[in-house]
């Protein structure tokens, strides 16, 4: 049996070092508390390890076959678009001239850099449909507060006070937490048995009071919502805006834009629709888009281009909701995402949604037999199963997710979105082949075999991973937050 | 021509159609109405072969002068640090890079200890109790800062110091617009923050003080003194601190912060325009269940074995929504992993030493720069590694830093396009990098362009 992995820490041996520091070439015979008074100067160093190169890369080497990403093997969780990240959009990023830049050099020492935002800036708002991009924010709920700091703006600015955003009940969490961070109230609608939203409990909810609604579309139900353009039509006439949560893009793409829905502002995932890796849980981007209405509250900058041929940066306008991040945003993630858009093209990009969307249905069609399917028909880029058949042997959602982790899957997202009782929710995206979509729905067939005749199997999954299943409750009963190995 | 990350071949597309009974792909889109459809060729940016690719971002990417290229001086809260060569190996081990938030323990413990080993060392670099797993950046880890103290004070006014990066400011006046929160800026003296002018500012409304440190000029905030001003009126103190720092200097946790917030980016990330980069977030134990963010905490498994997984997120969005402590939702992991990699190779000898490189060769070009006829050193106030120039009356400092640009060299942040007072001044930031030499040059070719 293996042993137990180490921390950094428990590595630690006095006199190791993994450091080689440029030489000290100026005067150092004075000591530093000549420069620096003694008691700004730290008291006792940091406790941080001392160890050699070779355990630093064995360390993490170690952590790394401890995880799992889209290259170990299918990811099919569901809306994050856990596509394969390309390669060559790793190395360009890494080009010195992208990665070993400063925000603050002139900008005719950037020019290559400001270019290629301005490009992705107009790509971006083609897409969509929409007449201008802000590339700045980070995430996509951090694109979201953004958003609706740009529909509050635009309220105010006609001397109106809307402060209520309306959102259907699979809404993602971060829908009703950014309408909070921008100091608006939430209100939840009902979908309907359809899925879809519930046009009543809209109609009864707009008023002279509503900000916006923000939607997802395709739904995390991974519906096409078939009455957007009434949905539209209620809300403008009610005086609110329509939000457009990018985070289901792949299902779209050159098919139909947020920007012809009638939607005003929109964010777009760059770690899901555009490949760039997740990283782990970060970093990703979500630039945002609006309608001409909405551009004099973007924040800035914003990248122009000048009457030369050149690019600028230019500041957000007196009526700007002011910056949202420092500097320019995750260029680093905006130079992937930009490398992705120019490897497929226009065309490419519609062939990417299409071939998300033909593998989802494929998969929905092959496992309906055997769960609950919620909303039967032609589902996007995802669909939901309803795992609560397999309540019978007394096997969960959870338990099925934690056994397809003995067969080298990672599971699709479970419970969520919270309206579907012992949701899985499954988005194969477009890199994967037949086979692959083929052997995990073989697997999660086997699974529903295995919960009927030896629910043992399952409950107590999954039996091939280093460490079993986890007690989260004593980690949130009795946190251990570090290893206070000071 | 068959696309290279489409596996789909027309066989496997045309036995899933049969498979779900259709004839073609359109008639998955059936339910798209017809007035919503997009019609034409989207006017996108057309594609291009592998190698066609290559060569189109090396252009690009060859019009910008960088840090190879060319000789930073530049820092202004993004500095030319050396990266160690390990940590590109390591965040390129694309079971890192290609996961997402560890929502399955079992397949994800690495990506849970890196965080978990990550929080570690904020909680050793700033002396505070409890860290998150990351926030998008410093500038808006201190904005998140400002809501978390006002919802623990229960006040809505946060005094903010001049001295704090002037985006990072920019970053809070948006957010506090969204939550009502009353900003009041307290300005400086000599560099650093006025601390008369801030017992003025402080009161029984105040919720926070929020300084930087070093500061944006440099320079090193009296924090035991600015410590005793904000507990006094029972606010709270968030300092924004630079983690290369605090290999040096005491630690904000031993000098009475209550939060601790900062950017990463001296920690072994590279600098790429300003993004991405890594805020991390520390707070004492009292505030733990306020943090916003992921965090990692320790466990066992059924057989007892020492795991790790998520945890606290009773705060958290997917399942507070609307009363979650933060609408974020994921975090900077990649480049949290950067900075622990680094902080891993640094050790703590290493961190010291970095710091004292730091100091002292800022310290050398402080006293050669001015030297240079007609600059002085703008503030006699302590500081780390950046300093201000004043240059000679009437200089600007754009047209300077475009002369030292075609010398190779990248000048320092022009102060006046955020403090007027401090019009034809400059920031100067000297890392480890810096050999002698290249700082000799720099005055030598300085004086040459004043």
């Amino acid at each position: 049996m293996k042993p137990e992995q180490s921390l950094i820490f428990e590595l630690s041996r006095p006199g190791r070092a993994a450091y080689s520091l440029p030489e000290c070439d100026v005067p150092a015979e004075e000591s530093l508390e000549t420069l620096i008074p003694a008691e700004l100067l730290r008291s006792e160093p940091a406790a941080l390890p001392e160890v050699s190169e070779v355990d630093v890369i064995r360390h993490y080497t170690s952590l790394s076959r401890r995880n799992f990403g889209v290259d170990n093997g299918f990811y099919p969780l569901g809306s994050c678009t856990m596509k394969y990240n390309p390669k060559i959009n790793e190395d360009v990023a890494r080009f010195p001239g992208f990665a070993k830049i400063h925000p603050y050099q002139p900008e005719e020492s950037i020019q290559g850099a400001l270019e290629l935002m301005h490009t992705l800036q107009s790509d971006l708002a083609a897409l969509t449909g929409m007449d201008a991009v802000s590339l700045q924010p980070a995430a996509g709920a951090h694109g979201e507060w953004t958003g609706l700091m740009m529909i509050r703006a635009y309220h105010e600015a006609r001397g109106e006070v809307r402060t209520k955003v309306i959102v259907p009940d699979s809404s993602h969490g971060t829908n009703p937490a950014s309408a909070s961070a921008a100091g608006l109230t939430t209100v939840t609608i009902p979908s309907n048995e359809h899925g879809m939203v519930d046009l009543e409990a809209l109609k009864n909810a707009v008023g002279s009071d509503t900000a916006a609604l923000m939607l997802t579309n395709p739904s995390t139900l991974g519906l096409f919502e078939t009455q957007i353009v009434e949905i539209a039509r209620i809300v403008h006439e009610a005086g609110g805006l329509l939000y457009y949560d990018g985070a289901n893009s792949n299902a779209i793409m050159g098919i139909t834009r947020p920007g012809d829905m009638g939607f005003d502002v929109v964010h777009l995932n760059l770690h899901k629709t555009m490949s760039t890796p997740h990283g782990g849980g970060g970093p990703g981007a979500g630039p945002v888009g609006v309608k001409a209405k909405l551009t004099p509250f973007l924040p800035g900058p914003t990248v122009a281009k000048t009457e030369d041929g050149g690019f600028t940066l230019k500041e957000g306008g007196p009526q700007s909701i002011g910056r949202v991040k420092a500097y320019y945003g995750n260029f680093g993630i905006l130079v992937r995402a930009y490398a992705y858009i120019r490897t497929y093209g226009p065309d490419g990009l519609r062939e990417v949604s299409e071939n998300a969307v033909l593998n989802a249905n494929y998969m929905l069609q092959r496992l309906a037999p055997y769960f609950e399917v919620p909303y039967p028909g032609i589902c996007k880029h995802e669909f939901v199963l309803s795992g609560k058949n397999l309540k019978a042997y007394g096997v969960r959602t959870l338990d099925v997710a934690k056994r397809l982790l003995d067969f080298g899957y990672h599971p699709p997202t479970v419970y969520f979105p919270l309206n579907v009782e012992e949701c899985i929710m499954i988005e194969p995206t477009e890199t994967e082949s037949k086979e692959t979509l083929d052997g995990f729905i073989d697997t999660m067939i086997r699974i529903v075999q295995e919960a009927k005749e030896t629910p043992e199997v399952v409950l107590n999954a999954p039996h091939t991973t280093e460490i079993s299943r986890l007690d989260e409750t004593q980690a949130a009963r009795k946190p251990v937050l570090n290893c206070s190995c000071g | 021509m068959k696309h290279r990350y489409l596996p789909m071949t027309e066989q496997d597309r045309s036995e899933m159609l049969a498979e779900i009974g259709i004839q073609s792909v359109e008639e998955l889109f059936a339910d798209i109405p017809e007035a919503v459809r997009y019609k034409g060729r989207l006017p996108m940016s057309e594609a291009l072969d592998e190698y066609a690719l290559l060569r189109h971002m090396k252009r690009l990417a060859d019009k910008n002068a960088d840090f190879d290229s060319h000789i930073s001086f530049l820092g202004a809260g993004l500095y030319d640090h050396h990266v160690p060569v390990v940590i590109n190996h390591v965040i390129s081990r694309s079971e890192f890079y290609t996961a997402y938030t560890p929502y399955q323990p079992e397949i994800s413990q690495g990506e849970l200890q890196a965080i978990f080993e990550f929080q570690s060392y904020i909680c050793e670099l700033t002396g505070m109790k409890v860290a998150n797993a990351s926030m998008y950046d410093g500038a808006t880890a201190l904005s998140e800062a400002a809501v978390l103290a006002s919802g623990a004070a229960k006040r809505k006014k946060i005094i903010v110091s001049t001295a704090v990066h002037p985006e990072a400011r920019q970053v809070l006046k948006t957010s506090a617009a969204g939550l009502g929160l009353e900003i009041a800026e307290v300005g400086c003296t000599d560099g650093v923050t006025d601390l008369a002018l801030l017992a003025q500012a402080v009161d029984g409304e105040t919720a926070a003080v929020l300084v930087q440190y070093p500061n944006f000029f440099g320079c090193i905030e009296n924090l035991a003194a600015i410590e005793q001003l904000t507990h006094d009126a029972k606010a709270l103190l968030v300092v924004s601190a630079n983690p290369l720092a605090l290999g040096a200097l005491e630690t904000p946790g031993k000098l009475g912060a209550d939060i601790v917030v900062g950017d990463a980016q001296p920690l072994g990330i590279n600098a790429s325009l300003g993004g991405p980069t890594c805020g991390y977030f520390a707070v004492a134990e009292h505030l733990m269940r306020r943090i916003p963010g992921r965090i990692v905490g320790q466990t066992v498994d059924r057989s007892g074995k020492r795991g790790f997984v998520l945890t606290l997120q009773a705060r958290e969005q997917h399942i507070r929504r609307e009363k979650a402590t933060s609408n974020i939702c994921s975090n900077q992991a990649l480049l949290a992993l950067c900075a622990s990699v680094y902080l891993s190779v640094m050790g703590k000898e290493g961190m010291r030493e970095v710091g004292g490189l730091n100091i002292r060769k800022s310290h050398y070009a402080a006293a050669r720069l001015g030297a240079v006829q007609g600059v002085k050193i703008a503030f006699d106030s302590p500081f780390f590694n950046e300093f201000v120039l004043k240059l000679p009356e009437g200089s600007d400092p754009g047209a300077v830093n475009a002369k030292l640009l075609r010398e190779g060299f990248l000048g320092g942040y022009d102060l006046g396009k955020d403090y007027p007072e401090l019009a034809g001044h400059m920031l100067i930031a000297v890392t480890e990098k810096r050999s002698k030499s290249e700082i000799d040059e720099f005055a030598s070719v300085l004086e040459g362009c004043l």
